[in-house]
């Protein structure tokens, strides 16, 4: 036990003395947490559109009106010719572009049918899709007003109309930040836990450090400990870091039990140390290390894990391949704590999973890392 | 408890490379380090030098043949063994980011020696490093780190400490003051076995072995080593020792031929007249030259050993 404390000490030590590291192990997980807390939204407002008005009469300003109220688009320009609009298309000042012809108010007025042009820039197709369904949607809602008007004033009646009244649970709000940031904790947690374990066990092969250490009475279990366990508290602690900023910068509800939490959290570090011991053995450099982890590990399992792109929108065989990417259970299960404030009772089998992933590959990479010793 | 702290018998190191044929690094090598000496392994890079003292602290398993370390078996008792010694790697490995105290604390607790206290401001003081005792240790000077990795394994009293060519890359002075670290190691009984590609430092130790591609060419005090020499070296002086060198090269009467800064060593296996042929040669040549005899340098012996 002694050896291994002495290791532990000496490692806070020398990232006390290591001015990149510090800063890294601090200040990185919060301003990445702020950063993609705001960047990483999928959510669509203020679409920017150029105006074409041709008719400039009191139905097309109210059919305009709908679209401002909606807070969806923004109306960047109205422009005086139809040709200026591409001008706005091609310089992405504008994702959407809608031309209303001339006559749009009288014939509206006289019951004929009327179409307007809508040009989308469709390089993100996502929000060029998500655009024209906001479109569509605030255009079908004046027509119909436009219908229901008609009959009162003809008739003196009224139409019968079914709407769906929706409710959103969970995230009632549809912020894409409460999806998101329980995500960049898992993501944090896998980061920091991989890359500087690893880099800290590679560091002492590049000194020749690990060559001195073998010929003093420390065990390899313990030397791995002693590396090891530094890294699981910093882990930690920066979990608790990015859960400040979470609930308290963008008050993102936390409604599982926190002790649940970390303890799951606990079970997907033993697969990132697991990675990182492994990726030691692999790599001469902390450099090598560092890029191995980025692109065999880090990569892969950003894109597959559910993180960035929604699992069930993936082809089947890609889907196939998530469930052997642990971070996919961890997602799953972050996002459950925080936004369900579900339990172990609906998330047993991916901590299974997660202790499963965790004891094979943390094994693995110990008598890997055992063998290259001797 | 036998008089040997370390025992070689037939030990052999073969590494295979991936995808490459088989090295042999060391060779069948047998061999006794006795108590209270300072034993040097001397010989060219590549010579297997490291294998062996990697061998001896524990670091790799030998492919063959069994190593008894302060009387130990290596395969039985290799955690007790590790108790008993020191080993100071090839290159400078302490950690550049810990302070010179901090080192040594680090190496103590690892080895659980309780206590240390009173022992590092000894050795502190002895290394003459005491001023910089809160520098970390990247800071340092080559000769400053050097003993600092020496402080670092003589930490826990160990019987033997193995150095691997510790003085490689140290200037002149640091080297000198190194060595006189080492007789007072030594003389606090300490046994000392390193590595060295430095014939002169060879000279200074009780027991020398000349090591060539993984065998023990010879293994004595330097002074037997030079006279089991059978030979007589002249040291040659003149104007253009290239020159002479050039003319002399592939000519009859010696053995071998060396240049050793502004002279020539060569090489005689026999009688004065070769000597006084040689010197008469290059006289006719146009490079008059003086001759003298002269009593051979470990370093005679290791070439003249090494390109028979």
């Amino acid at each position: 036990m002694n050896a291994i404390r002495e290791l532990m000490v000496k490692e806070f030590l020398q990232i006390r003395q290591d001015r990149r590291m510090l800063p890294l192990i601090l200040l990185a997980p919060i301003i990445q947490v702020i950063l993609l807390g705001y960047a990483a939204t999928v959510d669509v407002n203020n679409i920017p559109m150029v105006v074409y008005d041709a008719d400039r009469s009191v139905e097309s300003r109210a059919y305009l009106e709908r679209f401002t109220n909606s807070g969806y688009f923004t109306i960047v320009g109205f422009v005086d010719r139809p040709s200026e609009m591409d001008k706005y298309l091609d310089e992405t000042r504008a994702i959407l572009a809608m031309n209303i012809p001339a006559r749009f108010g009288r014939n509206v007025g006289s019951g004929r049918s009327v179409a307007v042009q809508l040009l989308a820039d469709g390089a993100d197709a996502n929000t060029a899709s998500i655009s024209l369904n906001y479109a569509a949607q605030i255009t079908a809602g004046y027509a119909q007003s436009l219908i229901a008007d008609q009959l009162v004033r003809i008739q003196g009646v009224s139409i019968p109309r079914v709407t769906s009244v929706s409710r959103v649970w969970f995230n009632p709000d549809l912020r894409s930040a409460n999806y998101m940031i329980p995500g960049v904790v898992a993501l944090i947690l896998m980061i920091i836990t991989t890359t500087f374990s690893s880099a800290a066990i590679v560091r002492e092969k590049e000194a020749g450090t690990i060559e001195q250490i073998l010929v003093t009475p420390i065990k390899p279990h313990q030397f791995i400990l002693g590396k090891l366990l530094p890294f699981i508290l910093i882990g930690f602690l920066d979990v608790v870091l990015v859960l400040g900023v979470a609930i308290i910068w963008f008050d993102i509800p936390l409604k599982g039990s926190v002790p649940l939490l970390f303890g799951l959290c606990g079970l997907f570090i033993l697969t990132t140390l697991g990675l990182g011991l492994f990726v030691s053995t692999i790599s001469r450099t902390q450099q090598q290390a560092m890029m191995t982890a980025q692109f065999f590990i880090f990569f892969p399992f950003l894109f597959l894990s559910g993180f960035t792109f929604p699992i069930e929108n993936m082809p089947p065989i890609i889907q196939a391949l998530t469930y052997g990417i642990p971070l996919r259970y961890f997602i799953t299960i972050v996002r459950g704590l925080f936004l369900k404030g579900v339990g172990l009772e609906t998330l047993w089998p991916q901590a299974l999973a997660l202790l499963g992933f965790g004891v094979i590959i943390l094994s693995l990479a110990v008598a890997r890392f055992q063998k290259r010793l001797g | 408890m036998n008089e040997f702290s370390v025992v070689l018998e037939n030990v052999s190191k073969i590494f295979t490379e991936e995808g490459k044929h088989e090295i042999v690094a060391v060779d069948g090598v047998s061999l006794t380090i006795r108590k209270g000496e300072i034993f040097t392994l001397v010989g060219p890079d590549g010579a297997g030098k490291t294998t062996m003292i990697r061998m001896m602290c524990g670091v790799i398993p030998p492919s063959q043949g069994s190593i008894e370390v302060t009387g130990l078996r290596m395969d039985f008792h290799l955690s007790e063994i590790k108790t008993r010694i020191g080993y100071l790697a090839q290159r400078f490995s302490l950690y550049g980011d810990l302070t010179v105290d901090e080192n040594i604390d680090f190496f103590a607790e690892i080895h659980k020696v309780r206590d240390y206290e009173r022992r590092k401001l000894e050795l502190l003081d002895f290394m003459r490093l005491s001023p910089f005792r809160g520098r970390l240790a990247e800071r340092l000077s080559g000769g400053m780190k050097q003993k600092l990795a020496l402080a670092c394994t003589l930490i826990h009293t160990p019987q033997i400490i193995f150095l691997d060519e510790p003085t490689t890359g140290v200037d002149p002075v640091s080297r000198r003051d190194f060595w006189k670290i080492l007789s007072s190691v030594l003389r606090s009984g300490i046994s000392i076995v390193m590595a060295t590609p430095y014939l002169d430092e060879a000279e200074r130790s009780s027991r020398v072995a000349l090591i060539n591609e993984g065998k023990i060419l010879m293994c004595d005090t330097p002074e037997h080593v030079k006279a089991s020499f059978p030979l007589n070296v002249m040291e040659i002086v003149c104007e253009d020792p290239r020159k002479a060198m050039g003319l002399l090269k592939g000519g009859k009467g010696f053995q071998s031929i060396e240049l050793f800064g502004d002279r020539l060593h060569i090489v005689f296996d026999s009688a004065k007249a070769a000597m006084e042929e040689t010197l008469e040669n290059l006289r006719t040549l146009g490079v008059p030259a003086t001759g003298r005899t002269i009593s051979p340098s470990l370093e005679d012996v290791f070439i003249s050993k090494i390109s028979r």
